[in-house]
This record gives structure tokens, sequence and C-alpha cells, in this order.
């Protein structure tokens, strides 16, 4: 799950600073969108790689990378990578962690997935009371990552986010 | 990733024929993409309950993601000052490639889902067969764009097997939507010179020898929705060759009506 991330260290924190603006709680690093960052003098290219081809975040991601870099006094230029694509895998443990804490279900394995929005498998954890007892109530979420599911024992309604692979 | 079945040659690009024939080529596909988005956008707040709204739209954004990453490696191609949004917004009717299925209009719910499963078994089997381009872009489009299709296409079947198995009134409708919009599903299959060169390249894949598995996956899927597989004595085309049907100047004067009203507006 550990990537090896070419990111100079002193920029992390802007990096850091910058955040998924559809799940606040998600920096661009524990979203392991960002595959490398070039520095030279005050030049930034960065290394995208998109998560959802039409997911309208990235270009607000982009752009609140450009002006976070602006205000340390750098010129960014974004780059997007296509290949390989991005998978779930990429979230961090911090990622999932923040996830889960916002009230967003962390995406299971490829397998686990499955079974749950196909087989109606009971496997993705309430995250507020935290049973096992949940279903799927639509397959697709409020973005294209999620999908919706209902708690049957504190009856709060959740977000999965669904496993890309 | 998939390997290619080719590698393309490094100066495949450099001949200004290759590359027009290249550009046409993803012109065809990501055309679909785009106009398909737009009808289904239509739908954007008039679902007939939350799910269904939900997911079409999230089609849609799929698709136009799709599109737009087409459309950036058109540009790129071009190498003048063109953008993905002078492509998707400021050609002229007869410029676009899209085939006729995709701009059949949202008559109803029965409509929305048959023109999304003819479109997305296509799609899924075009995607996969892709991965194989002999271009590395397209190879990393392919892998990217078929876990969303595969998406797709199980929202479109399951929604077809439910209202061909639902009640009296929903089997009725959806029957007709497929006997209406059968004629268009061979369309997806011609390929224009273009087309033909980028597949002996090896850029392409050859939709003809798919159509065969194409017919026996959607017939098997309208069979378990208890529904009836047409039989039509010909089949309607155009769209490829730029001869689009009625509807086609209502999408774009909507879709590109803040373009031409207010040149160079961004959002």
């Amino acid at each position: 799950m550990i990537q090896n991330y070419n990111i100079p260290q002193e920029l992390l924190g802007i990096l850091e600073s910058v955040k998924d603006p559809e799940i606040p709680v998600l920096n661009v690093i524990d979203l392991g969108v960002i595959r490398e960052v070039i520095v030279d003098g005050k030049e930034i290219l960065i290394k995208l790689t998109p998560t959802y081809s039409g997911c309208p975040a990235m270009d607000v991601i982009g752009d609140d990378l450009e002006r976070a870099f602006a205000k340390a006094g750098y010129t960014t230029t974004i780059q997007l990578v296509m290949s390989p694509p991005w998978t779930t895998d990429w979230i961090t443990d911090r990622g999932r962690k923040a996830l889960e804490e916002y009230g967003i279900a962390a995406p299971l394995d490829e397998v686990a997935d499955k079974d749950v929005l196909l087989n109606n498998k009971k496997l993705v954890k309430c995250t507020n009371c935290g049973s096992q007892n949940t279903k799927l109530i639509s397959q697709f979420g409020s973005t294209a990552c999620k999908a919706m599911f209902q708690c049957e024992d504190c009856h709060e309604p959740f977000d999965y986010f669904k496993c890309l692979k | 990733m998939m390997k290619p079945i080719k590698e393309l040659n490094p100066q495949f690009l450099e001949s200004k024929e290759n590359k027009e024939h290249l550009i046409s080529y993803l012109l065809g596909v990501a055309d679909n993409y785009l106009i398909l988005a737009q009808r289904l956008g239509e739908l954007c707040g008039h679902g007939p309950n939350l799910e269904p709204d939900i997911a079409i739209t999230n089609i849609s954004l799929d698709l136009l993601g799709q599109v737009r990453s087409f459309y950036q490696y058109v540009a790129q191609l071009k190498g003048d000052k063109s953008t993905e949004d002078d492509i998707a917004f400021l050609r002229k009717e007869r410029e676009y490639r899209s085939v006729l299925l995709v701009q059949q209009p949202n008559t109803d719910f029965g409509y929305v889902i048959v023109r999304q499963f003819f479109f997305d078994v296509y799609n899924k089997m075009f995607l996969n067969a892709l991965q194989q381009s002999a271009d590395e872009t397209l190879r990393a489009l392919a892998f990217k764009g078929i876990k969303e299709a595969s998406y797709h296409e199980r929202f479109s079947g399951d929604w077809l097997k439910r209202l061909g198995d639902g009640t009296v009134e929903s089997k009725q409708r959806v029957q007709q939507a497929v006997n209406d919009l059968w004629v268009f599903t061979d369309e997806l299959f011609h390929s224009s010179k273009a087309d033909d060169a980028m597949i002996t390249a090896g850029v392409a894949p050859d939709m003809l020898q798919l159509r065969e598995y194409y017919y026996e996956k959607v017939e098997n899927l309208l069979t378990e929705a208890t529904l009836e597989i047409p039989e039509v004595p010909y089949f309607q085309k155009g769209g490829k060759e730029g001869l689009h049907s009625e509807y086609m100047g209502y999408i774009l004067s909507e879709m590109q009506y803040m373009q031409r009203a207010y040149p160079n507006s961004r959002w």
C-alpha cells in the first residue's frame, strides 16, 4: 500500500495543505494523486494522476496547488499522468482513517467490494456505530467514487468509497 | 496493462496523412461520448427517483471526463492553438462524427436505459480491445475508461432486466424502446476510411470482428429481461459521416449556446 512518491520533503507541508474539495479531510498526499514533484529553482512541475475521468475535483485540486505554491513564491505547472491509472489502493492509511472519521467508509479490497456491491454481502462497517449490519441503498452516490449505504442497526445513512482497481 | 499487439513505428505520426486519420478516428470515438453525455445531462434533476437521477448524471460525468482526454489528445496532435473546448463547442454539425444512436431523445426512462445499454455493451467491448492499441496514450485511456464503462453496463443492464421483467406497462414501454432503437445499433460497427487506416496500423481495434459477439451479448440480456429481439429489414446510418438526424441541431444549439453567445467565455 505504501507508494514511493518522489517528493522533496521540504514541499510536503504545502502539498498536505491542499485538500480534496469534495472530501476536505483528505489532502492530496493521502488521496494518492501526486506522482512526482520536480523543482527547478522557483519553478515546480507536479505530476498528478486523476482519480475518476470526469471528477470535477481534479481541476480544483490543480488550481489549489498552483495557489498554495504561489504563496510560497513558486510557479507551478501541473502535468496529468494517466498511466498507470489511479486506484483506491493509493489512499494512505492516514487517509483511510480520516475518511472513516469523516463518515465515509473506506474502500474494501476488490473481492469484498464486489461482494458488497453485487451480492448484498454485509461487509461495510457503519461509520456511526461500527455495526456490519449494513445494506446498499444505491450503487451511485453523491460523487462518482461513492455508493450509498444505510446501517440497519442505528439507521444512519452513510457513503462508502468504492474500490477502484 | 495489456501488451500492445504491435508497437507503433516512432515515425508513424510524422506523416501528415496518418496524423489526420488518427484525429478523425479519435473524433469518431469521442463524439459519441460527448453527445451521449449531453443527452444524459439533460436529465439532471429529472430522474424518476433519486438513485437513477444520480446514476445518470454520474455516467454523464464519466463520459465527459473521457471525452476531455480524447479531445486533449486531438488538440495536442493538431499542434495549433485549438483546445479541448474549441473541439467540443465550436464545430459545425457536419463535423461531428457521433453515431445516430447517441442522439436519440430521452423519450421516456425506457428509451434512456435501452439507448444506454446498447451503447454500454459496445463501449465496454471497445475499451477492452483498445487496451491493446499500438498507441500508448489510447492504451492508457482505455485502461482507465473500462472500469467506469463496466459500472455503466451493470447499471443499464440491471435496469433493462427490471423494466422488461417488471410490470405490464414497463415491459411494453421498454420493448417499444428496444424496437425503435434497434435500427441504430449496427452503425456502431461501421468504419470510415480513417478508421480502417488506424485498424491496419494497430492503433484501433477492428470492431467489425466483435459485431457477432455484441449481438449475442445484447440478445442474451434481452431474452433474460423477457423481451423480444426485433427484426428489422435494414439498419440506419449516417452520423459517422456527419449526416445526422434532426435531433443533432437542437442538441448542439443548446450545448454550444454559451460559446456562441459569449465567445471565449470561461468558467
